[in-house]
């Protein structure tokens, strides 16, 4: 049953990861392209510190000073009282009420707790690498549709709104989709994350010691297992490469670009 | 700083067996720290730079394939391409090891699969070589017809309009997406511990020594910088290597017409 509900957390991913990481991204692209200057290096510091380290490095650290970073703060604010030091030798230690989430708190909390943090690594890992989409792509609409607008006498933030953020979808799609395939490929590092997923099961259930599970023990089967995995993972790929062709086929429909002239002259 | 030293000695190739055999239980000095991540960096050079050279060879030959008219040569290639770019590099390590964890009960010339050395290195070269073929395959299709043309009235044909032609052009307009695909290649060398293969007698990389310390300390925020570190030098040297052959590749070229190598976000298969 446990291996049937993991699609679900996968697909759950999927859905709360790709929406927040795009709001980081969009947040981070704005932020790198603004006037005030601490704020663009704060946006393009986000941007360059993702890139030349490994993900799955930036995973495995996020989780952990995540989780130390909110024991900390709701440390600092519940037990002010507490004079012993946070960081004794090799423990972290704070106080019981500071635990998150509570020691006293049921299980389903505790898994819940796990996915969000898991989510938030998502999203500021693959906010950083939509930002350098987006901000490539604000830059890319034509100069002459921004000076158009100047021209009209819009405001700066007017002809970002009206005319720039309508315009670069189209431009930041190819990034995008391709920022959506390596997502969908990303997930199973939810495993090194310590989340029960598709290859938790998947090695659990496939081999030999399933006593726990199942009254039919069975030989090793975890690469049928990883092979049904594997397929799973190479229809789901091909079903978002057709869906993005037709979002993109929608996206060029009256765009200043090659693309949209060559729809305009088709039709 | 002469204790430094003496953990250098000691375990400056410890992912490689030689030197102290334990590793360091308890009260973890930042050099210790410094030379095991250091020592792990052996193996994720090894998988790169061996998958990178093997799969350079196979990457041609992969698209070529899918370029040619034959579709007994074009099919293959292009599902070869579909399988290893279509899915997830850690599920492809996870049932390459247990393929040959299974094969091995067949028949025990599989046992050296079964270690990290030869079977990741498969799982990676399979990897490398299908999304280098398809950067390639590209780049194959965006050559100049005049090139092509200009060859043909010269009288080559067949291989050595290949080998002189259609092949250095070919590499020119690829390289520098082969450049990413070569950095991405030495960050996904950090999966392989994380896999199933084994850390025979916790002989790992780099990844695998700092996740050592991060769970023994219960703090990452030393291991995992020193690892980001080690990482950046490790991208900086690829890119100027293959700055180099890029130059080279260029160098009859006139000077505006010379491609750059542009370096973009590295992302996760």
């Amino acid at each position: 049953m446990g291996f049937y509900a993991s699609f679900g957390t996968v697909l759950l991913l999927l859905a709360i990861t790709a929406p927040t990481a795009l709001a980081f991204g969009f947040f981070g692209a704005s932020a790198a392209r603004s006037n005030v200057a601490p704020l663009r290096w704060l946006g393009k510091g986000y941007i360059s510190v993702v890139r030349g380290v490994p993900d799955i490095a930036f995973f495995l650290f996020f989780i952990i000073a995540l989780d130390q970073g909110i024991e900390y703060l709701r440390h600092k604010v519940t037990c002010s009282d507490w004079d012993q030091p946070i960081r004794q030798g090799n423990d972290f230690i704070v106080c019981d009420a500071a635990k998150m989430p509570l020691g006293s708190a049921p299980q389903w909390m505790h898994e819940s707790y796990g996915f969000a943090l898991a989510v938030l690594t998502f999203a500021i890992v693959f906010g950083a690498f939509a930002a350098n989409v987006l901000f490539g792509a604000m830059r890319a609409v034509p100069r002459a549709q921004i000076e158009t607008a100047e021209a009209y006498g819009m405001t700066r933030k007017q002809s970002f709104w009206r005319i720039l953020v309508p315009q670069m979808w189209v431009f930041a799609l190819p990034g995008l989709s391709n920022l959506w395939m390596v997502l969908i490929k990303a997930t199973p590092l939810l495993f090194l994350l310590g989340i029960e997923d598709i290859v938790y099961w998947a090695r659990e259930l496939g081999g030999t010691k399933t006593s726990r599970f199942t009254d039919y023990p069975h030989g090793d089967w975890r690469v049928w297992y990883f092979l049904f995995l594997l397929i799973f993972y190479l229809a789901f790929t091909k079903v978002s490469e057709i869906v993005l062709e037709r979002l993109m086929t929608r996206l060029t429909h009256g765009q200043a670009t090659t693309g949209g002239e060559a729809q305009r002259k088709a039709a | 700083m002469e204790e430094c030293l003496q953990t250098i000695a000691d375990y400056g190739l410890r992912s490689i067996g030689i030197g102290q055999r334990l590793l360091p239980k308890d009260n973890f000095t930042l050099c210790q720290q410094m030379t095991l991540i250091g020592s792990g960096m052996i193996w994720n050079i090894y998988f790169g730079i061996c998958a990178l050279i093997f799969g350079f060879f196979f990457a041609t030959a992969l698209a070529v394939g899918k370029a040619a008219q034959s579709v007994w040569l074009r099919k293959p290639s292009e599902w070869f391409i579909f399988l290893f770019r279509g899915s997830p590099l850690f599920i492809q390590f996870f049932f390459a090891y247990f393929l040959f964890l299974s094969l091995k009960g067949v028949s025990p010339i599989f046992n050296p699969f079964t270690a990290a050395w030869l079977g990741a290195l498969i799982v990676l070269f399979c990897n490398t070589a299908a999304y280098t073929g398809e950067i390639f395959y590209g780049a194959l299709r965006s050559i100049p017809k005049g090139d092509v043309e200009a060859a043909d009235a010269y009288g080559l044909t067949g291989m050595p309009r290949f080998k002189r032609i259609i092949w250095p052009t070919m590499l020119r307009l690829a390289w520098p997406a082969y450049t990413n695909e070569a950095i991405f290649l030495f960050h996904a060398t950090t999966l392989v511990f994380f896999t199933g293969f084994p850390a025979w007698q916790q002989r790992g990389d780099a990844l695998y020594y700092a996740n050592y310390f991060a769970d023994k300390t219960f703090n990452p925020f030393v291991p995992y910088p020193i690892l980001a570190g080690y990482f950046i030098i490790l991208t900086l040297i690829v890119i100027s290597g293959f700055g180099f052959v890029n130059r080279r590749l260029n160098r009859h070229l006139p000077q505006e017409h010379r491609s750059k190598l542009k370096l973009r976000a590295n992302i996760i298969r």
